[in-house]
């Protein structure tokens, strides 16, 4: 009962911005182009189902794979930089340097790099855009931890490796679900945007670039549509995750 | 992971064990500059003596800023950088630290919000390498020790502080250490709970027969706790006075004797005047 309470204020949101959005659109009737109403982004969403389930396929493997090595060289990163000064000392200021760089920005010059129609160009510009918050955050939550837990540690004559696996790393732990479900977002708009210029043909990006092209905006934003699903959907994924990996988190937050 | 981990449970402390020869602690004309030929140099600690024998129960008062946390970081081999002698069960302080011959209470519980009570306790062992079932029966004794039994599964944030004390308290006595530092243990709690820990840590400590260093910036408690008060002064950091500090009996019936009171007002004194008697 207290669930269904919980559900009906986003619902009821959501069902009157929908209603609202199609019934402006029929009262004003503007021109397709500039918004379609939602019944015919629906409709077009059904009409090129297998299509867009491809694309959304095709787009997906390049959200997924480039998240997950964005977030593997990430983490590695911040727990290098904890460990050893020197490369904190080399690698911060790299990694600040690189992100200065408008990376999708670096889209067609990655696709000269790796091909025109290679993926791995697309995730190239996933891992470079996925790797900056994830390697801050971390990093931040790897040193903020309180002086009197290394002491300690220090105390029971424990390693500097072992302090980062008992202490640094489950301190870190928020930080990074935080870096991770913002991860999750700029993954999909940094693979869609990466598409517009090059990879595979039948991806989410070349959908919209290509649709939009031939006036077919219903279409377009059906696409629109399916890369917002799948950023929900891994955000999602997250927020469950972060539930499973760190229980003493939310029982800490709680009381 | 810890190549120094001991295989080998660390026996408790006997109470029929041999009386040992060394001192548990001998700080010998021992000095500590902080930031040394830096423009905010500081001598925190000038010329330190003080020897602590085995089963002492030694008290470091004195106002904030004569270096009593540092003498006791020193002596944890926390803190280096210092010149004189100083000898934890007749070795080096970082060795003894490495060897876990000590081990350490602070004023903030620091238990890790990642593990629940008893694993907390379990951690000193775990890095000392006992087996699983070992440390949950150790974990389980010291928090029938501290009284804590019905607690094991929660979760550190669901208790108060005086309990969070309580389990770090466990947590250092886990592996029996025949010498515990103490750094303000009970400074953050109210007057209740604070009188209720001394009594606990003194029947603790005499069922344990360990060797207590304490530090605190209270004259009832030095009095209350302690066999020996160091007297400590500031700027720079030095031992004042070291005081006997009889009480004929121990514990909470103590805190109203004649004696208490006399003793309460003699230490005010040396601390008043921070010079010996």
């Amino acid at each position: 009962m207290k669930r269904l309470k919980d559900m009906l204020p986003p619902v009821l949101a959501a069902v009157i911005g929908f209603g609202g959005w199609e019934f402006l659109l029929w009262l004003t009737r503007p021109d397709g182009f500039v918004l379609p109403p939602p019944s015919e982004i629906a409709g077009a969403l059904s009409d090129n189902f297998s299509a867009i389930q491809t694309a959304t396929r095709v787009t997906g493997f390049i959200v997924v794979s480039g998240l997950l090595a964005g977030v593997l060289l990430g983490v590695a990163a911040a727990v290098l930089v904890t460990a050893f000064r020197a490369a904190n000392q080399t690698l911060t200021p790299l990694a600040v340097a690189v992100n200065a760089i408008p990376i999708v920005a670096l889209a067609p010059i990655f696709n000269a790099w790796f091909g025109l129609l290679s993926p791995r160009s697309n995730q190239a510009v996933v891992v470079a855009l996925v790797f900056f918050p994830i390697f801050i955050n971390t990093s931040r939550g790897l040193a903020d931890v309180e002086g009197g837990q290394i002491e300690l540690m220090e105390s029971y004559g424990a390693h500097k490796w072992r302090i980062i696996r008992e202490v640094r790393i489950p301190n870190a732990m928020p930080y990074f679900f935080t870096a991770l479900k913002l991860a999750t977002s700029l993954a999909v708009i940094a693979a869609i945007v990466a598409e517009y210029f090059g990879g595979r043909q039948d991806a989410l990006g070349n959908i919209i670039t290509n649709s939009a092209g031939l006036t077919r905006y219903a279409d377009a934003w059906a696409a629109v549509l399916a890369g917002s699903l799948m950023g929900i959907g891994l955000y999602g994924i997250a927020v469950l995750l972060e539930r499973v990996v760190m229980p003493w988190y939310f029982l800490a937050r709680r009381s | 992971m810890n190549t120094q981990a001991d295989p080998v449970p660390a026996e408790p402390a006997a109470a029929d064990s041999e009386p040992d020869q060394v001192p548990a602690v001998e700080v010998r004309g021992v000095s500590k500059t902080f930031n040394p030929s830096g423009s905010n140099e500081v001598l925190a600690l000038q010329d330190i003596n003080l020897t602590v024998t085995a089963g002492d129960f030694v008290t470091l008062i004195g106002p904030s800023g004569c270096g009593k946390s540092t003498l006791l970081r020193l002596i944890a081999g926390l803190v280096d950088g210092s010149t004189g002698t100083l000898l934890v069960n007749g070795k080096s302080a970082d060795q003894a630290r490495l060897d876990r011959d000590y081990s350490m209470v602070f004023q903030k519980a620091g238990l890790f919000d990642w593990r629940n009570v008893s694993r907390n306790i379990e951690l000193p062992l775990e890095l000392m390498g006992w087996k699983a079932a070992e440390r949950r029966q150790r974990s389980a004794e010291m928090l029938e020790l501290v009284k804590l039994g019905e607690f094991a599964q929660h979760h550190p944030s669901q208790l108060s502080g005086g309990m969070a004390q309580r389990v770090a308290i466990a947590r250092a006595m886990s592996f029996s250490p025949a010498l515990l530092l103490m750094d303000e243990p009970f400074g953050a709690l109210d007057e209740m709970t604070r009188e209720h820990m001394q009594n606990e840590l003194l029947r603790i400590w005499s069922d344990t027969q360990t060797t207590v260093i304490f530090v605190t910036h209270s004259i009832s408690e030095a009095v209350f706790l302690s066999t020996k008060v160091a007297v400590m002064s500031p700027r720079p950091g030095r031992i004042a006075a070291v005081i006997d500090n009889e009480l004929g009996t121990r514990g909470d019936s103590a805190r109203d004797s004649p004696q208490f009171f006399a003793n309460v007002s003699t230490l005010r004194k040396v601390l008043r005047s921070g010079e010996p008697q």
